[in-house]
């Protein structure tokens, strides 16, 4: 399994499918800065795709965070509400948003690949 | 992303600069100007308040105000004393509208008898110019100096950088100034600024900025600062920013700015009123119960940022107000913000709840600035 990127800035990595880990970018932290805030979504709260579902927020700017696909959230990374700057030190390992229990697993298949991302990111 | 079709930015002195250092690059009042550096937003904020940062703010206006009655004609146009400011000193300002309404905020420097330096802000400047020219453009002369940059060096170390390359220059007090060379360049330097610092702000012929630019980065304290964390500085330091927490449907009163506005204007001084929209600013002066909104600090009591616009309300769930700045103060290291609530709720130590995402935010008056400003005065 393969990370997908989605066109609003969050990577999913889907290997397990009940448990789906989102966050959001390098390009996308970069671009905010300096973290000091995430508000993370309810365990147990159903999304649909493209809902807003957490807030990202540097000193400068705040950012919705949206679902890249539907489900259920079933977990959430605590360890960043407690250091948002996980968000920039490590935003595709450590800083992870949540976890998803995908409810359309098809929908991974809209999302970009790596090479579609950085080009995609690269032009925005 | 395609950006809609705008008036082309201008760019100032330091630009080259600016894209050299690695600058991102954005736009600000009508300008291309640099946000923030490689280092960051944080890592700049910090810097400044524990050592030196250099602020390109080359978007400012620069102008001055000619002739023997020079001082009178500036003093018609605000609340503020202008008459008795003794050369070789500097003074915050505010040109008011007919309403009492803040058109913009400024500093002026009586550079002799018969003459002004005055900055103001980058976004308001033509506006500024063409006011000042049309009220009293036929008492003296009004001079743009649109071929100056403006820099600021500010920080706790900023005497020590500046000095070495212009002795003397650590022997001006807070809101003085006076000519200096520095590194060639011929400088006005005044012992002020926008962060709470001790510092300078430096105008300098534009084809000398990035020499003077390039000599002040060599000093071992100073590094480049960007727009971001200028924002933050300012805001820590309790300091308005004209376009978010005053503007032409604010007052001084309002504002809380009544620090600016000397005696001798008010009501029983000797040179009452005879600025626009007297007769609203007196009458809040004179009559503090009459005033129904007022501009307050605030502090969060959980680690939430709150943003400009967000509605507060009253303990009671009542709209009371409306946050015009807010951010997570870099230094404080809580969420902090300036508002304007209604009166019976400005009292410090009153709870207000700010609504953010549709939860409420606890916040507290509190009086500013936020962190204790560090200006020298001798």
């Amino acid at each position: 399994m393969t990370i997908k990127y989605s066109k609003d800035h969050e990577w999913i990595n889907a290997a397990d499918a009940n448990a789906a880990v989102v966050g959001i970018t390098l390009h996308a932290q970069d671009a905010l800065g300096d973290v000091v805030f995430v508000d993370l979504p309810a365990v147990g709260t159903t999304f649909a795709q493209g809902d807003v579902a957490g807030v990202v927020e540097s000193v400068k700017a705040a950012a919705d965070v949206y679902m890249p696909v539907s489900g259920e959230v079933v977990e959430v990374n605590e360890a960043l509400r407690a250091d948002p700057s996980l968000a920039n030190s490590d935003p595709l390992g450590a800083g992870w948003f949540f976890k998803v229990k995908l409810s359309e697993p098809a929908q991974l298949d809209g999302l970009m690949d790596e090479t579609a991302y950085s080009s995609f990111s690269a032009s925005a | 992303m395609s950006a809609p079709a705008a008036a082309p930015l201008l760019t100032t002195p330091l630009n080259a600069l600016h894209i050299e250092l690695g600058a991102r690059m954005v736009p600000f009042a009508g300008y291309s100007m640099p946000v923030q550096y490689p280092a960051g937003l944080m890592a700049e904020h910090l810097h400044t308040r524990e050592k030196a940062g250099l602020f390109d703010v080359s978007h400012m206006g620069q102008l001055r105000l000619v002739g023997p009655d020079a001082a009178a004609a500036f003093e018609s146009l605000m609340p503020v004393d202008v008459i008795d400011l003794p050369v070789g000193k500097q003074r915050y300002g505010l040109l008011l509208n007919d309403e009492g309404g803040i058109i913009d905020d400024l500093m002026f420097f009586r550079v002799a008898q018969d003459e002004l330096f005055v900055i103001v802000n980058g976004a308001c400047k033509v506006g500024d110019i063409a006011h000042i020219q049309a009220r009293i453009g036929q008492r003296c002369q009004v001079v743009p100096l649109p071929d100056h940059a403006l820099l600021a060096l500010q920080g706790p170390q900023a005497a020590t950088a500046l000095a070495r390359l212009a002795p003397g220059v650590e022997k001006l007090v807070f809101m003085t100034g006076g000519n200096f060379q520095i590194a060639g360049c011929d400088c006005f330097v005044t012992r002020s600024g926008y962060t709470g610092e001790d510092g300078f702000e430096i105008s300098v012929p534009a084809a000398q900025a990035d020499t003077l630019a390039r000599a002040l980065l060599a000093q071992p304290e100073v590094k480049p600062i960007g727009l971001g964390a200028r924002n933050s500085l300012r805001l820590e330091a309790g300091l308005c920013l004209y376009g978010n927490d005053i503007d032409t449907t604010t007052t001084p009163v309002e504002a809380a700015l009544n620090w600016a506005m000397q005696k001798v204007r008010r009501t029983g001084g000797a040179r009452a009123g005879g600025f626009p929209g007297a007769d609203k600013v007196l009458a809040q002066l004179d009559n503090p119960a009459s005033v129904a909104r007022k501009r307050v600090g605030l502090v969060a009591l959980e680690r939430v940022p709150v943003r400009e616009h967000t509605e507060l309300q009253s303990e009671g769930g009542q709209k009371i107000g409306e946050v015009t700045s807010g951010l997570l103060g870099p230094s404080f290291d809580k969420p902090i913000a300036l508002a304007y609530v209604d009166a019976q709720h400005a009292a410090i130590g009153t709870r207000v709840n700010a609504i953010v995402r549709g939860k409420a935010v606890p916040m507290e008056v509190c009086a500013t600035p936020f962190v204790p400003t560090r200006y020298y005065r001798g």
